[in-house]
């Protein structure tokens, strides 16, 4: 009884299977829609990124013809007089994003070296998890750490230490005042390790097992493997994280407003506020009164997304010059 | 003929999987020793517990004695580094550091060892080169990049890295299953000059490259030695039957 029962079962289950093949002829129109939807939806990214520089480049277009090549060199923004320079603005982005980069790319990739190349595979993870945690911390949050307790300790301890110390610097001349070009280089360090990090990982993973056996073979000890073949096989993919970590630096905008004190002025030394190009767009767009002064504004949004999107597409390229067709390609562990 | 390594009930785990089983097989200096059997016997297994490359492997484990002259290489002291510039490997894949020229690719390992003067480099470089019939063919281009060679001469090129170090013993995984018959061709004539300086040992999967190019053969089964004997006699008449099956062809 039980064998046939079952045996019915299975007919009935072959007999639900030639239906839906069936069926599922009957929807092929329907599945050629769902690609039309499915091509609208991803064309309109393109069609939105592609209107955001046009509206932009519209909108600043009075600034653009107004002040030309001098928008970029002068240092002037009197928004009385209308007369806008974004040189220290630019100024402040470049240098801010540079040093944090600077500060942040041995960090990470040490990590990242750590968590593949040395450390057991459960502490790794633990790690490269935690890391990877900061990412989703907001940035206000950031911001706010910085402006409440880093800040303050920067002007109590560390300014002053390092005026004493070092102070016939031109980096470390000046006030203490907490909020500075310092306190947003180190904000941005952290806030950049994240993607560097898993970026650096993802790149250092996608190294052929092959290339560390070959250094191993060879005598080497576990740091002249990762110097002989890791990091020179992972040297572009690596390029590429630190670039990525440039963009997000550059477009970095909540915790530098708050901590980076929004004084447009160009200065060598670390210890004075300075300004950004993310920054200013936050704080004046409010507050524009003049069509000058919302052009000038949209012209550096303009010179921000060029640069970010310049930085990306690059970064792209180098991590997809290491990655591609060696990815997982047969790393044992 | 000396004895020159020695594996005395070598067995080999990957968590409690045991892949190898009591396998003793000696190698003899200045002769080439083939690994033979059906894939996944263990023959690479135990190729790689000789220089210690299951380091590399956190679940693996290796038990018994490895004697490379009379001395057990796992022995708790022994430096895996030393030893692996004593026993040089060479892969079943070409795998020449593509971020390296020709030239820094040959000197790369022994550079390990101490900084080498420009003109030491040079004759290690040459000298190399020339002992595994490349140097006619690239020295020209020592400075461009390894990628740009043919995989025969990309494996060429890596003995000729691993020979720059002046191992003792050097290891083959299989090296021309990457590679087209003429260039396994040209390889197998190197082999055979090679062991003049070199005691080898050589995985293959391959059992006409067994038979022609070693000395002695290790016919493996299911992770334990089936058969060690002088190569003529494993390939004519074998003693174990399961030896013959396999030679003739009627497994694997």
């Amino acid at each position: 009884m039980e064998k046939e029962s079952s045996t019915g079962r299975k007919a009935v289950s072959a007999e639900q299977s030639v239906s839906q093949t069936r069926s599922m002829k009957k929807i092929l129109s329907g599945d050629s829609i769902f690609k039309g939807i499915t091509i609208c939806f991803a064309l309109s990214i393109l069609f939105i990124l592609l209107l955001m520089v046009y509206e932009m480049g519209r909108e600043s277009f009075p600034s653009i013809r107004q002040f030309g090549l001098k928008f970029i060199t002068s240092s002037t923004w009197d928004a009385v007089a209308e007369d806008f320079g974004a040189l220290p603005f630019i100024y402040g982005s470049v240098i801010s994003s540079l040093l944090a980069l600077l500060l942040a790319t041995p960090l990470s990739v040490g990590t990242a070296i750590f968590v593949t190349e040395i450390s057991q595979k459960r502490i790794g993870g633990i790690i490269s998890a935690l890391v990877e945690l900061l990412a989703a911390i907001p940035s206000v949050i950031y911001g706010l750490w910085g402006v409440l307790v880093m800040a303050p300790w920067l002007q109590r301890s560390v300014q002053p230490f390092l005026i004493d110390h070092f102070g016939y610097l031109p980096f470390f001349q000046g006030a203490p005042y907490g909020v500075s070009m310092m306190a947003a280089v180190i904000i941005l360090m952290i806030m950049i390790v994240p993607i560097i990090t898993s970026i650096s990982k993802e790149v250092l993973m996608a190294i052929p097992q092959s290339q560390r056996e070959a250094a191993v073979a060879l005598g080497a000890t576990r740091w002249e493997m990762i110097r002989m073949a890791v990091l020179p096989y992972g040297r572009s993919g690596i390029l590429g994280a630190v670039i990525l970590g440039l963009g997000r630096a550059i477009g970095e905008t909540m915790a530098v407003t708050m901590v980076i004190g929004n004084t447009p002025q160009i200065s060598l030394s670390l210890l004075s506020p300075a300004y950004t190009m993310p920054s200013v767009i936050a704080n004046e767009f409010a507050e524009t009164t003049t069509r000058m002064h919302s052009a000038a504004l949209m012209e550096i949004g303009l010179i921000l997304l060029a640069v970010t999107l310049l930085v990306n597409v690059l970064a792209r390229l180098l991590v997809w010059s290491v990655t591609r067709g060696t990815a997982g390609g047969g790393r044992i562990q | 003929m000396g004895i020159k390594l020695k594996l005395e009930g070598v067995n080999v785990f990957f968590g409690n999987n045991r892949a190898v089983k009591d396998v003793n097989i000696d190698f003899h200096a200045n002769m080439v020793t083939a690994i033979i059997g059906p894939s996944g016997c263990g023959k690479s297994t135990v190729l790689r517990s000789i220089n210690r490359m299951h380091d590399m492997v956190p679940s693996a484990r290796v038990t018994g004695k490895i004697l490379l002259d009379q001395t057990d290489i796992y022995e708790k002291n022994a430096d895996p580094v030393s030893i692996r510039r004593r026993i040089g490997m060479v892969f079943q894949k070409p795998n020449p550091f593509p971020a390296m020229s020709i030239y820094d690719n040959v000197i790369a390992g022994y550079k390990l060892n101490g900084r080498a003067n420009r003109q030491e480099s040079d004759e290690i470089v040459e000298g190399s080169l020339k002992r595994v019939a490349l140097w006619d063919e690239v020295k020209d281009r020592l400075k461009k990049s390894a990628m740009e060679l043919s995989g025969g001469q990309q494996q060429r090129l890596c003995i000729a890295r691993t020979i720059a170090v002046r191992p003792e013993v050097i290891l083959m995984d299989e090296p021309c299953s990457a590679l087209d018959p003429i260039a396994t061709a040209k390889i197998e004539e190197l082999i055979n000059e090679l062991k003049e300086q070199y005691t080898v040992a050589i995985v293959t999967h391959n059992m006409q490259q067994a038979a022609r190019v070693s000395d002695y053969t290790a016919f493996l089964y299911l992770g334990e030695l089936i058969e060690f004997d002088r190569t003529g006699k494993i390939f004519t008449n074998p003693e174990k039957k399961h030896t013959e099956d396999y030679i003739t062809g009627r497994f694997g």
